[in-house]
């Protein structure tokens, strides 16, 4: 076989790992999705009058607010999912299966590679059983097929970039509990982006941190997909940008981790 | 396969490495012909794993050559790991997943079609005892069954040369014995196998060449004969019930060392039929009855203690249910 088609078999091998990592023990992953649901529960059946106040001047109701946080909180998913990669990755480098993976002649960058793709196919699971959830409570999507596509593809991109960072924290991580912290980012800028509340009802400083960071452009994008509001180019410029440097980064960073000599 | 008859499998010069100060090898030569084992014996801490480690490409090396399977170690590292199989210290199998679907992760990792990545995992795990467990995640494994499954993925890609870094550190002695005949079965198929051991016992028994490590260096290599000549401390011990003939023996035998609280003499000899013959001519002479006489001849145990320091070669006084040292099984041989 050619070197590109071992590599290939390699990183299809390490996503089989991967995903059979994640059908062995799908509770790490559901645990992680209890978040955006309470959330979102929390949000729209106890929050929701209050919330929906705020907006369009204080004509709207619960619906709405329910079109408004479920963009939000499919983005806080892909978030808490990339976590988890972190989670898996640090206690996998702790496993002696990985040294063996290293004396072998396969693809390096394939045990990286099997995590990130499996995660992104999880995400793309959870992300459809969120919006089952969301629809179940009333969320109307109104998008074309085109414009779901487009969304799926936003989702898959964001997971990507999210993913990557998440092997570099867990890689930089001693053990689980490291990278449970250092990935703290990772669920809490969700909480500080347009998710919740539009920005420009947030205060000065936060609201130009809020605009910027990865995750508000993502939601406003994917809000307008899925709700055909307005998207502006700025945010769709902004969403994908960040999520190709962020893939370039986390990617770089985690490579050059991993094949940085493993410590004594 | 680039390994030929007359290269050997393993060559390396002058292997250095440390981290920060501390030096973990010093200059280390390792020699290992094709289709035999070689033994690197020594305490704790004395560089055997870091050795493993580099040979294995799992790190590099500070300084030194070594050459692998027929290929550079660092300039050509990919066909070094194409050529060689590695069980490390720590359990390298993936505790999430079973057996069985460890094993077919190393075919596919190894590129066997999946046919016969499917007859070359049932084959091994049937060879080495783990079918009925095949089915169960590897983290139910017992220490030994572990053990095993790690064997068992590091022969799917059939390297010529396998690192065995310890493997029955931490195993019961059935286990440690069913390990031993495992590494037996791989040399007869023609495999080289290095293996790193702190027990003189399990160097006797499987290598062909021992080289003993200590403070990073190799302190003597050879045989285990060969080591075993290389200290003197063979002799024939007679133990005593009665005090009296013990008296009367110690005061006849001068050359004999006494131990008066247990009632033995030790008489410095070689081990011969003739020199024991003239022992046991002498004792009857005089008319005296030893209880018990055993023959030692100096083993690993003594070249080990006297080549790495450690003080105090002398066998400790076997009591109660305490482990049989090798010395004190020289009786039984």
């Amino acid at each position: 076989m050619s070197a590109p088609a071992t590599a290939l078999r390699d990183n299809l091998t390490m996503l089989r790992r991967s995903l059979l990592h994640a059908r062995r023990y799908p509770s790490l992953t559901l645990n992680l999705l209890l978040t955006p649901v309470m959330l979102l529960l929390l949000f729209v059946y106890v929050f929701g009058n209050v919330m929906s106040a705020g907006m369009a001047g204080g004509h709207a109701d619960r619906s709405e607010y329910i079109a408004y946080i479920v963009p939000g909180i499919l983005l806080m998913t892909v978030g808490m999912t990339s976590l988890g990669l972190a989670v898996s990755v640090a206690t996998d480098m702790t496993e002696g299966i990985i040294a063996r993976f290293r004396t072998m002649a396969i693809s390096r960058a394939s045990v990286l590679t099997g995590h990130v793709i499996g995660t992104v196919i999880q995400t793309m699971l959870a992300l459809t059983l969120i919006l089952g959830i969301g629809v179940a409570m009333g969320f109307r999507p109104n998008a074309t097929p085109l414009e779901w596509l487009a969304a799926a593809g936003l989702m898959a991109l964001v997971s990507l970039a999210l993913a990557w960072i998440a092997v570099g924290i867990g890689l930089a991580s001693p053990n689980a509990e490291g990278a449970s912290n250092l990935g703290m980012p990772l669920t809490m800028l969700p909480l500080l982006s347009s998710a919740f509340v539009p920005v420009n009802a947030m205060p000065g400083g936060f609201r130009w941190f809020a605009e910027y960071q990865p995750f508000s452009p993502a939601i406003e994008t994917l809000r307008g997909l899925l709700l055909g509001s307005g998207i502006g180019t700025k945010n769709a410029v902004l969403a994908v940008g960040w999520c190709l440097a962020l893939s370039v980064l986390g990617y770089l960073w985690s490579k050059a981790q991993f094949n940085r000599e493993p410590r004594q | 396969m680039t390994t030929t008859d007359h290269e050997p499998a393993i060559a390396a010069t002058g292997l250095r490495k440390s981290y920060g100060d501390k030096t973990v090898l010093d200059g280390i030569d390792i020699r290992v012909p094709a289709g035999t084992i070689y033994s690197l014996l020594g305490p704790n801490g004395a560089g055997k794993t870091t050795a493993v480690k580099i040979l294995s490409t799992l790190i590099s090396a500070d300084g030194g050559q070594a050459r692998v399977a027929g290929h550079d170690l660092t300039a050509e590292a990919q066909a070094v790991r194409a050529g060689i199989g590695v069980t490390g210290q720590f359990s390298a199998v993936d505790g999430l997943i079973t057996g069985e679907e460890n094993m077919l992760l190393m075919a596919d990792l190894h590129h066997l079609p999946r046919s016969e990545g499917r007859r070359v995992a049932a084959e091994l795990l049937e060879r080495f005892d783990l079918t009925e467990a095949a089915k169960k995640p590897a983290s139910t494994y017992s220490g030994g069954m572990k053990r095993r499954l790690d064997i068992a993925m590091t022969l799917v890609g059939s390297p010529r040369i396998i690192f065995l870094d310890e493997p029955t550190t931490g195993l019961d002695p059935r286990a440690r014995h069913t390990m031993w005949q495992i590494i037996r079965e791989l040399v007869t198929d023609g495999v080289t196998v290095f293996l790193t051991t702190q027990y003189l016992e399990e160097a006797d028994e499987l290598a062909d060449r021992i080289a003993v490590l200590n403070g990073g260096r190799i302190v003597a290599e050879g045989t285990a004969e060969e080591l075993k000549r290389l200290v003197p401390g063979g002799h024939v011990r007679l133990r005593f019930s009665d005090p009296a003939s013990y008296e009367r023996a110690a005061t006849a035998l001068r050359e004999a060392s006494r131990d008066d609280e247990s009632l033995t003499l030790q008489i410095p000899s070689g081990g011969s039929q003739r020199e024991l013959r003239a022992i046991l001519d002498w004792l009857d002479a005089a008319g005296i009855e030893a209880d018990e006489l055993s023959v030692h001849t100096p083993d690993l145990d003594d070249v080990f203690f006297a080549l790495t320091g450690t003080s105090d070669p002398a066998p400790a006084p076997v009591t109660g249910t305490a482990p049989v040292t090798a010395t004190d099984k020289e009786t039984a041989r």
